[in-house]
């Protein structure tokens, strides 16, 4: 489903400086793969997923989506294909539009946007039937501006924007991180149903670690832009947290007073 | 003759507002900050002047006026969207660009268009006065504007104007969005132009200086008027606003004070309708950091 090979990415800041966020990376994921992706701060998570949907070049190396060279794809190209939720809420939908012209926006994903109406009656119907899945009250606000909406609601408006066109990935970068505890477990538990219902394949970055292990079948744990350790079901399913900890360090070559802190 | 001048005052609202509609679609919906106004004005004003004054077709004058405009939008689109240029910084280019050309078009500074046919007198045989047809013209422009922003183009444009990542993300390419909201303000602009030409009778280089802050200060006048959400109601609010600030002008000027003066009125009333959620913010941060000292820090 997704191919990755040999994938560089290479930031050069103001002063010259190169910082190597993605050091060859070569993954493959398969179709259904609902993969964990963990790792400290700076490890490559965020790039790797953005490289995936485009939002920059790459200096090396090839993206595959479902056979398709989407390498040279500018990022709205590839959106016909990916659905992407953000750690930060607001930036998955557009404040001052209403829910059902979100919703249609995200249902159209990938066609070229037209001269018709871009909501209409039926639409309406299916967005009603959509978002009483999500079981908050939303399907009674169709009209009111996503501004309106919490962090939480909005996160999940943009869920299921993200889903609702069945994108062949669905990339989820720390989507719960920014969320109160209650909320971020009720959206991760959308996360898993929906990716369960709609067989998504799916990449989610987390920094709970007890999450990358709940979640999906298969986890990755990166290092300075590099994968360190890929695991996946049966084995994974007999890890726990102090597990991963422990590979952690031993991958890494060296005993870190508080892994756990690193990592989380 | 009190009465002639108001008239006349409304049809000046009238006419510019329909280059409010296309201020309105830059700075609201697309929330870019388009200076190619000043020049695509003025742009209008040109081409449709040196065609009727050369015997050609008022209304085809008004078409070309329009295209021009167009490509006046499509080239501040380029310079941003695809060259990196700052928004602001683009449309400053275009319009001092456009400033030569329209000297160009013209041939020289100014046209007089004085018992040529214009638009205008065309649809005066028929008994139509300025009024009328500025009216019509105005809510044709207003309702199509409105349509458009809730078709599926006019979504992805409002989507582009209010957080870019979304948009991308369903696929939208917001670069092609800029370029067409910035080409179809500037249509409405030019068109505004044109019109304008041929309602005062002449088109003159100089007649775009401060279009834009005119056109901003319609659409923030509007806003704080007409106080209703939805789309529809926005466009009203730009039209409202034109016909009240050329309204207060005209107060302004019968209180005494000098033409040359209204810039710098229209300049100071934008600045303060825009610094109003600042001032206040700097005001309330004034008040807390009075009574600092009793705050506990609270979690
Ligand atoms: N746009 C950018 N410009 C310059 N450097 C960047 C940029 N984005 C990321 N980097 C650098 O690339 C490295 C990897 O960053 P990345 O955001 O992928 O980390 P991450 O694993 O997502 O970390 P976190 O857990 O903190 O989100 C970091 O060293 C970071 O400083
Ligand atoms: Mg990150």
């Amino acid at each position: 489903m997704l191919r990755i090979s040999q994938l560089c990415k290479i930031f050069t800041s103001g002063n010259g400086m190169e910082q190597t966020a993605l050091d060859c990376v070569d993954l493959h994921v398969g179709p259904g793969d609902f993969v964990t992706i963990i790792g400290s701060n700076g490890a490559g998570k965020s790039t790797l997923l953005n490289a995936v949907a485009g939002v920059y070049g790459v200096e090396q190396g090839r993206i595959w989506i479902e056979g398709q060279d989407v390498t040279l794809w500018p990022e709205h190209r590839r959106a016909a294909l990916i659905g992407r939720v953000f750690q930060d809420p607001m930036i998955g939908t557009a404040a001052s539009m209403t829910i059902e012209e979100n919703l249609a926006m995200a249902l159209k994903r990938g066609c070229r946007p037209g001269l018709r109406f871009g909501v209409n009656q039926q639409n309406r119907e299916h967005f009603q039937e959509l978002l009483s899945l999500l079981d908050l009250g939303l399907e009674n606000r169709l009209k009111e501006p996503v501004g309106l909406l919490s962090g939480g609601q909005r996160q999940a408006l943009t869920l299921l924007m993200a889903t609702v066109s069945s994108p062949k990935i669905l990339l989820l970068d720390e989507h719960t991180a920014a969320l109160d505890p209650k909320t971020a477990e009720q959206i991760g538990e959308l996360t898993r149903k929906i990716v369960a219902s709609r067989r998504l394949t799916a990449l989610m970055v987390t920094h709970n670690l007890q999450d990358a292990l709940e979640f999906g079948n298969r986890t990755l744990m990166m290092d300075r832009g590099n994968v360190i350790l890929d695991v996946r079901n049966p084995r994974r399913a007999k890890m726990t947290v102090d597990d991963l900890l422990e590979q952690f360090a031993s991958l890494r070559g060296k005993r870190l007073l508080d892994d756990r802190a690193l990592l989380a | 003759m009190l009465w002639s001048a108001l008239v006349g005052t409304i049809e000046q609202g009238l006419v510019y507002g329909i280059m409010a509609l296309g201020v309105y679609l830059t700075f609201r919906v697309l929330d870019f900050p388009d200076l190619t106004v000043d020049g695509s004005f003025p742009l209008g004003a040109a081409v449709a002047a040196k065609i009727i004054a050369d015997g050609g077709n008022p209304f085809w004058g008004v078409c070309l006026a329009i295209v021009a405009g167009c490509a006046a939008g499509l080239i501040t689109g380029v310079l941003n969207a695809k060259l990196k240029i700052s928004g602001l910084l683009s449309g400053i280019l275009t319009m001092t660009a456009l400033y030569s050309v329209n000297l160009r078009i013209m041939g020289r500074a100014n046209i007089p268009l004085l018992r040529k046919p214009t638009v205008i007198n065309w649809f005066g045989q028929y008994g139509l006065t300025p009024w009328m047809f500025f009216i019509v013209v105005l809510i044709l422009t207003k309702l199509l504007l409105d349509t458009f922003l809730k078709t599926e183009v006019g979504f992805a444009l409002r989507a582009t104007g209010d957080n870019e990542q979304m948009p991308r993300s369903c696929g939208v390419s917001t670069d092609s969005m800029k370029l067409l909201g910035l080409s179809l303000s500037n249509a409405l602009v030019a068109l505004s132009g044109a019109l304008v030409a041929q309602y005062q009778g002449f088109a003159d280089v100089g007649m775009g200086i401060g279009t834009v802050v005119a056109g901003l200060a319609s659409v923030i006048v509007g806003q704080a008027l007409v106080r209703v959400n939805g789309l529809g109601w926005a466009t009203l609010g730009a039209i409202v606003g034109s016909i009240v600030y050329r309204l207060a002008i005209f107060g302004a000027l019968r209180l005494g004070l000098e033409p040359t003066d209204l810039r710098l009125i229209t300049a100071v009333l934008v600045v303060i309708a825009l610094s109003g959620p600042s001032l206040q913010s700097i005001w309330e941060k004034y008040l807390r950091g009075k009574d600092h000292a009793a705050d506990i820090p609270t979690l």
